[in-house]
């Protein structure tokens, strides 16, 4: 058994990841355990990458607090982990008249959710504000405290600044049950053997009813996986610069046009429930998703997608507790009283990505609660240093990068425009990048129009001989998804026919 | 009893389709195409033939594979043997493109050509 | 090799385009050319297309790619050729200006007279086709394939499925069926075969590998690898029709499902694409919009035989290099006006030698500072005086003139500048 931790956190999605950076500034050993090949696999691997203002969740639920209380939050973030973020506002745009009236009671909502600076648009105001606007938009709803994030970058952040700060992340490390003493969490048991702590933070996203049932805690807790499907567009041929919401309908915000902060517009997602994890798209789904995307943008020719995906969005059935409101698919964020020495997430599906600072914050205060006392370190570095990306610097500075690293000069992905030197450093960083995806997600590295035809083959060399290993060990997320089977003239043993 | 059948030609990119009447291995008549197409129709009735084009393994060059290729079609029932024989082969750089790799492959009569130069890893033959 | 900072013309891509035009221009004149190309060697994807089938039309000969692309390498190497490889073009500005980097040389800025786009075509991807389902690794577009398992020598898989009957996925069914692999269908989504027939026969027929016409693939199935495909038969209008949806276990899916122009670049040179071909808008002589700028072979619009992205390669070659000795000569006769003595400028700037057999030239120029007595303006070759003019004062408020005439010809055609003064007589 290993020296024992003060706080385990189970799950690398941006939640447990910034739980793991804000509880990094105290004084405390911190294990974090993701069962994937990388951090940032689940929910956090694909979504609509908005920091949302906070006028979607039903007032006096969780989800209202946490994204209000989350959202100013973010610039200051952005500051310490150099992500991309870009605070651009959105818009609920109504394409009819019946439509109008959601635009009122969104707007009624956010002022109780406290949303700050909200106000109504005209129909002509926002063809003015966006071109490519259906022309038959009737009105629409304007966000100035919306925002865009790569959810990605997010994520990575987060975790290498936990790391800086003395954080211990195990990847491909499977939570299977708790170590208990009587009613006392002491640790976890995993694929990996046993690691104890004192404390740990159920942070496990789409699996968090499985933990939480290991525990004994919320038997009546279930996730169902909600899909939502997503097209890329080209952004050489259509590029929107504004973050577009329709009018939402049962529940789900629908399907919305955004900007990205790569430039690409996506459009997307679809809501399916699902019974299992499953992250494949189908006919029907990108069907949906680009009927959706027409009502609010006629103009989009699905010619220029250059790529799918599907998201899945990690949906509870608890109750909100504020008395009064009902709503039941809050959040959870609690120290159940069954045991002792768990900190419980759950549910933590939208907006999850917003509310991941305030979570981390709360996460905190609950601890407190309980008797723990944090101690600032001494010597905690809130700033984590970016690492260059070739395609955002000037020629000057690309000129200045390459002449002190000349990897930076050879181009891996023409599409996306990135170097050697970046792939190189990736797979060499504090959370380092050792699969095809890991390297695509922090790169952008086989995102663009080719989507990886030309640089696939490179990188698995790259990634094979900064490794250390064979080029048929490379995988694309993880083992089992091996690239390459065999060289090419090895003989099959059957073969002979 | 003369039998007619239709044989798509392989010689050049045009793929024309020929009808041939043939009885046993004695071709009869041929019609459509042009004077290659018939000599390829003959010849595909006795005695069929392929291109073959594959690689051999070879050490100092930038790539550890060298691609080859026959000297003239190859016995088609022969091709299989043929690629396990040139399985077994490794050369080393330098080649020269139109080296013989294997002479006289499975005694056809018929040389493994290399398709192109391989340099030494290192040897610069065009700038940097 | 020592890079120029001007040539006459850039080539960017060294594949049978690209070869093929620097070794016209050569032979049609131009002196200094240059071959940018990403990858670590000249040849382009010929040298991964390793089967017959090429020169037919040039040659008249059956050769295997790379042999193709050997000889245009030989040919345009022996001619002198620059070439930059492992180079990747990151800008062509309207003007001309080519950057590029790598890592020997790092940020690379060259000017070109002419410049030669060759940078062919990419494949088509799954996005492309819109096919759903999961994203394992195992779904691979043909040509990578075709580079794994040529060139770097290895094998993606072991049981796969190829959707798209054009050349490229019909050629890789024959080749990994050589390398010991299994082949277990072609589906093609057309009711007819997109390649070649003669490849269908000797790449499918030959060895009993099913194609399915009017036949996609449905799903892909497989969370970390390919496990199977589900595969569907399609209407005229390429809907699915249900109940003929076929699971074909496997481990790789390759897409051979058409080839797109590659533009990038060409659009930041501001070159205008026919959304039809996908390429640039081009004249007989393969000239883009943009002057100076030449387009070929599959850059253009995508061709099916390799011999024509050779005439392609020579016919642009010829274009670029008559457009630069055109520029050339111009820049030959062009010489400099210099303001010298108490001349604060001179316009204009540069005067073309051979307009002065067709006329008088005007020079006008500022003086420094006032000379209240009679004064000459001089134009002057070195100590040679061209011509001269007299003038009862320069003030620096009064615009000077001087004008050269044919009879001054002869001493300003033997002048590499002209110097300009004003001086007291």
């Amino acid at each position: 058994m290993t020296q024992p931790y003060d706080v385990i956190i189970i799950g690398g999605g941006v939640v447990g990841c910034m739980i793991a950076r804000t509880l990094s500034a105290y004084q405390l050993r911190l294990l974090l355990i993701e069962k994937e090949a990388d951090i940032g696999m689940g929910a956090s691997s694909a979504n609509s990458a908005i920091v949302h203002a906070g006028y979607d969740p039903v007032p006096g639920s969780l989800k209202a607090k946490m994204n209000v209380a989350a959202n100013p939050m973010w610039d200051n973030l952005a500051g310490e982990l150099n992500f991309p973020f870009d605070r651009r506002g959105d818009y609920v745009v109504a394409v009819t008249a019946d439509e109008l009236q959601g635009l009122e009671l969104l707007l009624e909502q956010g002022r109780k959710n406290g949303v700050p600076g909200m106000h109504l648009i005209s129909a002509e105001e926002m063809r003015h504000r966006e071109p490519n606007i259906n022309p038959n938009v009737t009105g629409a709803l304007w966000a100035p405290t919306g925002g865009l994030c790569d959810t990605f970058a997010v994520t990575v952040a987060a975790a290498e600044n936990a790391v800086q700060n003395g954080c211990q992340v195990l990847l491909e490390t499977a939570f299977e049950s708790f170590l208990m003493e009587g009613s006392q969490i002491i640790g976890v048991h995993t694929n990996r053997g046993d690691f104890r702590a004192r404390w740990v933070v159920n942070a496990a996203g789409l699996n968090a009813d499985f933990v939480m049932h290991q525990a004994g805690v919320r038997p009546e807790f279930k996730i169902t996986p909600r899909r939502g499907e997503y097209c890329v567009l080209d952004q050489a041929e259509i590029s929107i610069h504004n973050v577009l919401f329709p009018v939402p309908s049962c529940g789900s915000k629908g399907i919305l046009v955004t900007a990205t902060l790569h430039g690409n517009t996506i459009i997307g997602p679809n809501a399916e429930l699902l019974d299992r994890e499953d992250h494949a798209t189908t006919r029907a789904g990108l069907e949906e998703v680009t009927q959706g995307a027409l009502k609010l943008v006629p103009s989009i020719n699905l010619r220029h997608v250059i790529a799918t995906f599907a998201g899945l969005r990690a949906r509870g059935n608890a109750r909100c507790e504020t008395p009064g409101v009902n709503y039941d698919s809050d959040f959870i964020i609690e120290i159940p009283k069954e045991v002792r020495g768990l900190v419980n997430l759950g549910g933590i599906d939208s907006p999850g990505l917003t509310a991941a600072p305030a979570i981390a914050r709360r996460v905190v205060e609950l601890m407190e609660d309980a008797g723990e006392k944090f101690i600032q370190k001494r010597d905690y570095e809130p700033i984590r240093p970016p690492r260059p990306r070739f395609r955002h610097l000037s020629r000057a500075e690309q000129t200045a990068l390459i002449q002190n690293d000349p990897r930076y000069a050879r181009v891996v992905c023409r599409c996306e425009l990135v170097t050697e030197g970046e792939i190189i450093a990736e797979i060499h960083a504090p959370i380092p990048a050792r699969t095809y995806d890991a390297i695509k997600r922090r790169t952008w590295t086989g995102t663009g129009r080719c989507l990886g035809s030309f640089d696939m083959p490179r990188v698995v060399d790259i990634l094979a001989r900064e490794m250390g290993v064979s080029p048929l060990e490379i995988t694309k997320k993880g083992s089992g998804s091996e690239f390459l089977y065999r060289t090419t003239k090895e003989v099959e043993a059957h073969h002979g026919a | 009893m003369p039998e007619t059948k239709k044989v798509i030609c392989i010689t050049c990119p045009k793929g024309c389709t020929l009808e041939v009447t043939s009885e046993g291995q004695t071709v009869i008549k041929v019609d459509g195409g042009c004077k290659r197409g018939h000599e390829y129709v003959r010849a595909e009735l006795t005695d069929p033939r392929r291109m073959v084009a594959t690689t051999v393994r070879v050490s100092g060059g930038i790539h550890p594979l060298l691609p080859v290729y026959t000297a003239a079609p190859f016995p088609k029932g022969r091709i299989q043997e043929l690629l396990a024989e040139l399985r077994k082969l490794q050369l080393t750089a330098p080649v020269r493109m139109g080296d013989v790799v294997l002479v006289n492959a499975l005694d056809t009569g018929i040389d493994i050509l290399a398709s192109r130069d391989v340099h030494p890893a290192g040897e610069v033959t065009a700038g940097h | 090799m020592a890079l120029k900072e001007k040539y006459d013309v850039i080539i960017i891509g060294a594949g049978p385009g690209g070869l093929a035009a620097a070794i016209s221009a050569k032979q049609n004149g131009a002196e200094d050319i240059l071959i940018i190309e990403r990858d670590l060697e000249l040849g382009g994807i010929l040298l991964q297309c390793i089967h017959n089938g090429f020169g037919v039309e040039i040659f008249k000969q059956d050769l295997p790619g790379p042999s193709y692309a050997q000889r245009f390498i030989n040919e345009a190497l022996s001619l002198g050729v620059d070439t930059l490889l492992d180079t990747m073009v990151l800008d062509i500005s309207p003007d001309r200006r080519v950057f590029a980097t790598n890592k020997t040389r790092g940020v690379i800025d060259v000017q070109a007279r002419a410049i030669v786009l060759a940078m062919g075509c990419r494949e088509r991807t799954r996005a492309q086709v819109r096919l759903p389902g999961t994203r394992p690794a195992g779904v691979y577009t043909a040509g990578t394939a075709q580079r794994w398992v040529n060139v770097e020598g290895y094998m993606p898989g072991k049981r796969y499925v190829i959707l798209g009957s054009g050349d490229i996925g019909m050629i890789m069914a024959r080749r990994l069926t050589f390398e010991g692999a299994k082949v277990e269908r072609v589906l093609e989504v057309m009711p007819y075969l997109t390649g070649l027939m003669r490849n269908y026969v000797q790449c499918l027929l030959d060895f009993d590998i099913p194609l399915q016409l009017s036949h996609t693939v449905h799903r892909i199935l497989g969370d970390k690898r390919v496990e199977a495909i589900e595969s569907v038969q399609v209407d005229e209008r390429w809907n699915p029709i249900k109940g003929t949806e076929e699971v074909i276990p496997c481990d790789t899916l390759l897409l051979s499902v058409g080839l797109i122009p590659e533009n990038e670049l060409s659009r930041k040179a501001g070159v205008i694409i026919d959304p039809l071909t996908g390429g640039p808008y081009v004249d007989d002589g393969f000239q883009t919009n943009v002057p100076g700028v030449f387009a070929a072979g599959n850059v253009v619009h995508v061709y099916d035989l390799v011999d024509w992205v050779t005439e392609a390669g020579f016919a642009a070659g010829k274009s670029a290099a008559k457009f630069a000795l055109t520029l050339r000569a111009r820049e030959n006769r062009l010489i400099p006006l210099r303001a010298d003595e108490n001349v604060r400028y001179v316009v204009p700037h540069e005067l073309n030698k051979d307009s002065l057999q067709e006329g008088n030239v005007r020079l006008q120029m500022r003086v420094k500072t006032p000379i209240e007595k009679p004064v000459w303006v001089e134009v002057r070759s070195g100590n040679l005086l061209v011509t001269r003019r007299a003038e009862p004062y320069a003030r620096p408020g009064e615009m000077v003139t001087i004008n050269l005439t044919p009879k001054e010809y002869d001493e300003v055609d033997r002048a590499s500048e002209l110097r300009i003064a004003i001086v007291p007589r």
